[in-house]
């Protein structure tokens, strides 16, 4: 068998493998924040909230509805949305102008309502979902089997992230969005209507962590606490890329994904911690992240 | 007349309250937990209120020392002031490695970090032997101070309360004191300050150790109070709930994290007789839920907090005798 500094070269790969899936749920999850944070200066607590929201919606929708894995894939991100242009019209306009501290306590507050209702209703041991039959094969890739839906989930956060990125990037929309976040007042001078394009934005985001969460529900446990332990390690995440910069957001989102994979193979009682150490340690050599600029 | 010495008179009415408080229907463990957690609150406010850094990892310093506290009292069997000491050292110590990379950033950032930081302590507390995982640290004894036996619930009551008074007043001073004064200045306009010729970064690093440390008693105390140590106190939760209790209470008064922390841990206390009676009033069969889901209420008052009364109810009191005046 090949090895790689004694480890045998298989289960690298295979853990590396595993490591892109979650960096791809990291990284839709890191571009949301970023946009939101970019646009609106929120630290958007909820994310992990709204992730949970989407695998639980999926899953009901399956349970109760009879709703299969595709209709979910289009309603629950939509509901998800729905709901992120709620707690920004109702809540988080009323905080615009004060310190932003203030937003992350309201959104840290509303994660803990969400999830106290879940949990209300579905107790806190998790549901297993399966994938859409279409995606149930297991591929043989030499050195791993992996299901079919795995690639699927990589593929469709991939195209996101750089459909999102292309948005921002190339369109007039995202011009609009480019020009509010370097100034408002400008922008809202120019005759947009910068409180919609916020109240929208907020939503797109929250969209996005829903659509995270919908495709994570065939490979995480669903429960009403799947999202909290998660936003954490994406807070440092985006602490890393530097916050409200999306490339650095897509990319780190990735990169330590897969770097969390390859710390279960050498020493694995260090996964759940690398990134908080790898945080620590970019903190000390660029204290802005990344791909951060320093304000 | 009454509110011009209003602010001088509370603490002496509190101090009151609290001495008589075991005589009149308090039952002495909340009442310690209460005084612990207050203590916890004071130490983030001496932070967050004058200093402006919102720190979201406080528990792993409340949580950590209260880990190395139980573990000198049960495994290495030291005397009981020993162990409270060495839980405050440990608080010190994560204190000072976490203070030094968070306060390279401030505002929204800060918080992120410090959550970040606190988080790799929770998982050490998750994964490490003398933790007990899961089922948390059992049996710490209470043991003896100076000859004195801590069996007692009243006895040890006064006692937390002596070290509360005194933490609280050594605080205040802290707060009262050039160092403070700068602390504030550096809150309110951190360039000038810098200009002015302080080392804003230093200032705040020690502010961050001195926070550290109190949050590390308040830990150290409520373990060898409660007998027990668990993941809870070093979970991100405890951290949002200490920002909670400083904010309903306050940010940046002497007494608001105090009543906050009095207010929040009786309702976590009550929050099964609450339940049940709205569930009997209403006949809404989901209100027993609450009781489990305290976080849910929780929750929601963070939110109405936020979005109604951000200076909390010492500072709405304050603005509300300040505009009578």
């Amino acid at each position: 068998m090949t090895e790689v500094f004694g480890f045998p070269l298989p289960l690298l790969l295979g853990q590396l493998m595993l490591g892109l899936v979650n960096g791809a749920f990291y990284a839709m999850l890191s571009l949301g924040l970023a946009v939101i944070f970019g646009l609106m200066d929120v630290v958007n607590f909820a994310h992990g909230a709204f992730f949970m929201m989407g695998a639980m919606f999926t899953w009901m929708g399956g349970q109760y509805l009879h709703l299969n894995f595709w209709w979910m894939l289009l309603i629950a991100p939509l509901l998800v949305g729905l709901f992120g242009i709620g707690v920004e019209r109702f809540a988080l306009r009323r905080l615009r102008g004060i310190d932003p501290i203030y937003g992350l306590l309201l959104t840290f507050g509303l994660t803990l309502l969400i999830e106290g209702v879940f949990r209300s209703f579905f107790g806190v041991a998790g549901a297993p979902y399966n994938p859409p039959g279409s995606l149930g094969a297991t591929l043989d890739l030499g050195f791993m089997y992996l299901p079919a839906y795995y690639l699927f989930a990589v593929v469709v956060s991939l195209l996101v992230c750089i459909g999102t990125w292309m948005l921002i990037e190339r369109t007039k929309l995202g011009a609009y969005l480019r020009a509010g976040t370097e100034n408002p007042a400008l922008v809202q001078a120019f005759g947009v209507n910068f409180p919609l394009m916020v109240m929208l934005t907020f939503g797109f985001g929250s969209a996005l962590a829903g659509l995270a969460g919908v495709l994570a529900a065939p490979v995480i446990q669903v429960s009403p606490l799947m999202g909290s332990n998660l936003i954490i390690v994406v807070f440092a995440i985006v602490v890393i890329g530097g916050m409200g910069s999306v490339l650095g957001a897509i990319v780190s989102g990735l990169a330590l994904g897969m770097i969390e994979g390859l710390a279960k193979v050498i020493y694995s009682p260090i996964s759940t911690t690398v990134v908080f150490i790898l945080m620590a340690l970019v903190l000390t050599v660029r204290p802005a992240g990344l791909f951060g600029r320093e304000k | 007349m009454l509110r011009t010495r209003l602010p001088a008179v509370a603490p002496w009415a509190l101090l009151l309250l609290a001495l008589i408080a075991p005589w009149i229907g308090l039952y002495p463990v909340l009442g310690m937990r209460m005084m612990c957690f207050a203590l916890f609150a004071c130490a983030f406010n001496l932070l967050a209120g004058y200093a402006g850094l919102i720190s979201f990892g406080h528990a792993a310093l409340f949580g950590g020392a209260g880990y190395l506290t139980g573990l000198a009292l049960t495994s290495w069997g030291l005397p009981t002031p020993l162990g409270v000491f060495i839980g405050i050292c440990t608080a010190l110590a994560i204190g000072l490695v976490m203070g030094l990379l968070a306060v390279r950033r401030t505002g929204i950032y800060f918080s992120m970090i410090t959550l970040a930081l606190a988080q790799i302590v929770y998982f050490y507390c998750l994964q490490a032997n003398f933790t007990g995982g899961e089922d948390g640290l059992q049996g710490i004894p209470r043991g003896n101070l100076l000859g004195l036996p801590l069996q007692s619930d009243r006895v040890m009551y006064y006692i937390v309360l002596a070290v509360f008074v005194a933490s609280w007043w050594f605080m205040r001073r802290i707060v009262q004191s050039p160092f403070g004064q700068i602390l504030q200045a550096v809150r309110e306009n951190e360039p000038r300050a810098i200009s002015l010729g302080y080392r804003a970064s230093r200032y705040k690093l020690g502010v961050f150790v001195l926070s550290a440390g109190f949050a590390g008693l308040a830990g150290a105390m409520k373990a060898v109070v409660m007998g027990f140590e668990t993941l809870t106190d070093v979970h991100w939760s405890t951290s949002g709930l200490v920002i909670l209790m400083t904010l309903v209470g306050g940010l940046g008064t002497d007494l608001g994290p105090i009543l906050g922390a009095v207010l929040i841990t009786a309702l976590e206390e009550k929050m099964g007789a609450i339940s049940r009676f709205l569930a009997h009033v209403t006949g809404i069969d989901w209100f027993h839920q609450l009781n489990d889901s305290v976080s849910m209420v929780i929750g929601a008052i963070f939110v109405l907090c936020v979005l109604l009364f951000r200076r909390g109810i010492v500072g709405e009191l304050r603005a509300h005798f300040a505009a009578w005046k």
